[in-house]
Order: C-alpha cells, then structure tokens, then sequence
C-alpha cells in the first residue's frame, strides 16, 4: 500500500454523503430469488461516517503487474491471445461532486466471449477459451482515468427462473479513499436487447440509474483495425468538506 | 426555481453474483498466473505490532445454511488504534499491518479466516473513545448491495459498555449479534443475514 497517487492533494477527512438506499437496489427482490434468504429483513442501523469508514486502504501501482489492464493477455499463452470482439473500455472515477477520484483500485471479472466464466461451478456449455482468465485490475490516475482492454463477454443463462439471461456484462469492484465507498457494480452494453429483460439489472428501481451503468460506444477511442471502444464512468460517494476546520473530522 | 445542486448519482450497486472470486481472489478460484497473489491475503508480517489474534466465522442465510460463495473484507485500526490510510490525520499507522484483508468464505465449510492483530481504541466524532472493533463488509450471490457491519470483541465489557455505536442499537437483544466470541487463538463470529440472530447491518 502506498499514497503516491495522492501525494499534491490534500488528504480527505470529510465524512461521506449519506447513500441514496432508493437509488440503489433494495435487499429483498424475490424475483432474483436468491435474494430471498440472503437480504437483512430488518432495518439497518443509520450511523454517521467515524474513522473506521473515513478511512480505507489505499493500493499503489507498485502492485500492478504490466498485462494486469490487459484480458486479451494477461491469462493467454505467450504470442496467443482471448477469442472474442475486442473492446477498450475506458473512463472515470468520479466522486458526487464531480471530481476525478485518483488512486481507485479497480478489479474487474467477467465471461468470455461465449458466456463462460472459467469457475468450478460453472455449467454453461459454451466453450472454455484456454488463452482467457477473466480477471483484471487498475488503479485510476491523477485525473480519476482508466482503461482496459478486453473481449466483449456474451450473454448467458443462469438459473433463476427457467430461461433467465444475463446481458452481456463486466463486473467492477471499487475502491475509493474511504472504506464506506466500496462498491461493486457491473457495467452492460450500450443497445444489449437484454438489459431490460435480466432480473438483475430490475433489481434497480430507477431507470436512469440503469442507463449510468450501461456504457456507450464510442467510435471516436476505437484503435482502428483493432478494437472498438466503451466509456464507461463510475461515480463513487462524495464526501463532505470539512468547513470549519476547529470542528473535529467527519462531524 | 434554485440553483442546480449538481451533484452526480453515486454509481448503483449490482450483486458481486457467484464468480465474484475470479475478479477478487482469483488464485483461489485456481486461476493462477494473472497475479502473484490474492490482494488482501495477508494483513501481517513478521514485525507487526500487538497482540496476534485469527478471526473466524460464517456468514449464514435464512435457513442458517452457510454461504459457500461469498467474500468477506475487514478493514480495522493497528494496536494502536491508528488506520493504514491517508485520511489517517492522528499519526503514522504501524507500516507492517495493512489493516485490510480479504477473504472467500471455504467451498466446503463457509468459513472465513482472518489472521490479525487485535485493533486498538478509536475515537468516535466527539473524542469519546470506541471499543475495539473490525469493520466487517460482505458480498455474494444475492446480496444486491455490500453489506456493512463491526465485530466487537467478547472480552472487552467494560469498552463496550461505552461504545457510543453499540449505544445506539435500540433492542439491546440485537446487540450480542456484533460481539465475537473469544475462542483458542482469536475470536468467532458468526453473521446472519436474516432471522431471529439477524445481525446489524449499518448504513453509513
Ligand atoms: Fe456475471
């Protein structure tokens, strides 16, 4: 662990804006049955941000290995490479404020370009790509930037009810600067006929919010005769600033 | 009409569903050679200061069924009461504990592990101090947002007692559901999603 990245700033000690609990799916949505036995029934306890959520840990690049942003290779045989349409996904991490959150782990995992997770308990009959792992990493530079390459995953059936379908999707896990900003979402694909249809993504009530998770093509970052491109920003929790500085932190 | 607030949406959370473990912990999926090793797997080394303690647990559905697929992270002050993180403003935290791991519930058992320290007093927003306590955050299939709770320790009372976030639990019958239970070696603590030991989850 290491604060590099964020040595010209001044550190944060503001408590985070309270979270939108209608924006964000509820716990109990029994049409993602697996939801039912696994959602708190009761309420949560409300609390303002103390220390122990301020803080969080921070990730240096030191940790990056070199193909870490790269799922066309990172998992593949030397001079081979992942099966599948080629895509760069890039964007921002941004806090509600608008700023660019530098310094943010981001670890992302998804299926290949059949649908298939390379996972023991996965079933799906699509094929194994032997050149494809499906995990990857980054952290965002001093702007909140990031990019990584990929194969445009597939969409895929999970059981839920008896013909349920996954959009074509990549899971994101994020950290910010404070542990109450851990997130973990998934992005889709701008025009996926499936979006509307997946139990998952109906577990979001608002249909904007659904549309902030869904990137969009853009032509305009493609690497011609290569891979196309998505931009997809993520928005993590802002936080308060510390007005009065006699006062003490994150109250 | 006002002025536009400008605030942008936080980004809405989606379950980590049941291949979380590829992205997070993906040498323990055996999917080997992409990192040298999972993040988050080791809190401490050989010169971390305090008292050595393992954490361990389940994390148990409706039925009390334990989950075989979910991912548990803490994040706790060193035995000094100090965090590993730059919003850290009252001093330089031990450098040989990271505060943070990581851990896959087992496949078999649904038990995680954690090998610590035990955390130090951290003062609450008034300057009262708070017992000792890891913050404990959990995803899985199912789970539609992370779920935030803390462990306290079984043999603090006296802290405890005066904690100002324990105070705040209004059914002091839910209150046992954050206290782990000191065992050979460390501590146990059990997290139930739903039931009558439902444990207290918090937004914060
Ligand atoms: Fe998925």
């Amino acid at each position: 662990m290491s604060e590099g990245m964020l040595s010209n700033r001044k550190p944060e000690t503001g408590a985070f804006f309270q979270r939108d609990r209608e924006w964000h799916p509820q716990a109990y949505t029994p049409w993602y049955k697996t939801s039912v036995l696994r959602s708190p029934q009761k309420a949560l306890l409300s609390l303002d941000n103390t220390l122990s959520e301020i803080t969080g840990p921070v990730f240096g690049h030191n940790i990056l290995g070199a193909l870490d942003n790269d799922l066309i290779h990172n998992f593949a045989k030397p001079g081979e490479s992942a099966i599948g349409p080629r895509i760069i996904v890039y964007g921002r991490v941004l806090d509600e404020r608008g700023r660019g959150v530098p310094g943010a782990l981001l670890e992302f995992w998804q299926a290949n370009a059949g649908g298939r997770y390379r996972h023991k308990k996965e079933g799906y009959i699509a094929p194994l790509d032997p050149n494809f792992g499906g995990c990857g990493r980054t952290i965002t530079d001093e702007d909140g930037g990031y990019v990584l390459r990929t194969v445009q995953p597939g969409p895929y059936p999970w059981p839920n009810g008896p013909n349920d379908w996954r959009p074509a999707h990549i899971h994101f896990s994020i950290f910010g600067h404070g542990f109450a900003q851990r997130l973990i979402t998934q992005m889709y694909f701008e025009g996926d006929p499936m979006i509307p249809l997946c139990p998952i993504v109906k577990t979001i009530n608002d249909p904007a919010a659904i549309s902030d998770l869904t990137a969009a093509l853009d032509m305009s970052a493609t690497t011609p005769m290569d891979s196309r491109a998505y931009k997809f920003d993520i928005v993590l929790r802002g936080r308060r600033s510390t007005l009065f500085e006699n006062r003490l932190e994150g109250n | 009409m006002v002025q536009p607030l400008n605030r942008f949406k936080e980004s809405a959370s989606q379950t980590a569903g049941p291949y979380v473990h590829i992205g997070l912990t993906p040498n323990f999926s055996e999917i080997n050679g992409v990192y040298p090793h999972d993040l988050g797997s080791s809190m401490v080394n050989d010169k971390t200061r305090g008292k050595r303690i393992a954490i361990t647990g389940r994390v148990l559905d409706g039925t009390g069924t334990p989950l075989r697929d979910a991912l548990v992270e803490i994040w706790q002050a060193d035995a000094d009461g100090l965090y590993n993180s730059p919003s850290e403003m009252r001093g330089a935290a031990d450098p040989n504990f990271t505060g943070w791991g990581r851990c896959a519930t087992d496949m078999v058992s649904g038990e995680f592990r954690f090998e610590t320290v035990k955390p130090g007093r951290v003062p609450f927003n008034d300057g009262r101090l708070m017992a000792p306590h890891v913050t404990f955050w959990i995803v899985a299939r199912g789970i539609n947002i992370g779920l935030h709770t803390r462990m306290y320790f079984g043999d603090e009372d006296a802290a405890n007692a005066e904690d100002p976030v324990l105070a705040r639990i209004e059914h002091r019958v839910r209150l046992p559901t954050l206290v782990a239970e000191p065992v050979e070696g460390g501590y146990r603590f059990d997290i139930h999603l739903q039931g009558e030991k439902e444990t207290v989850f918090f937004d914060i």
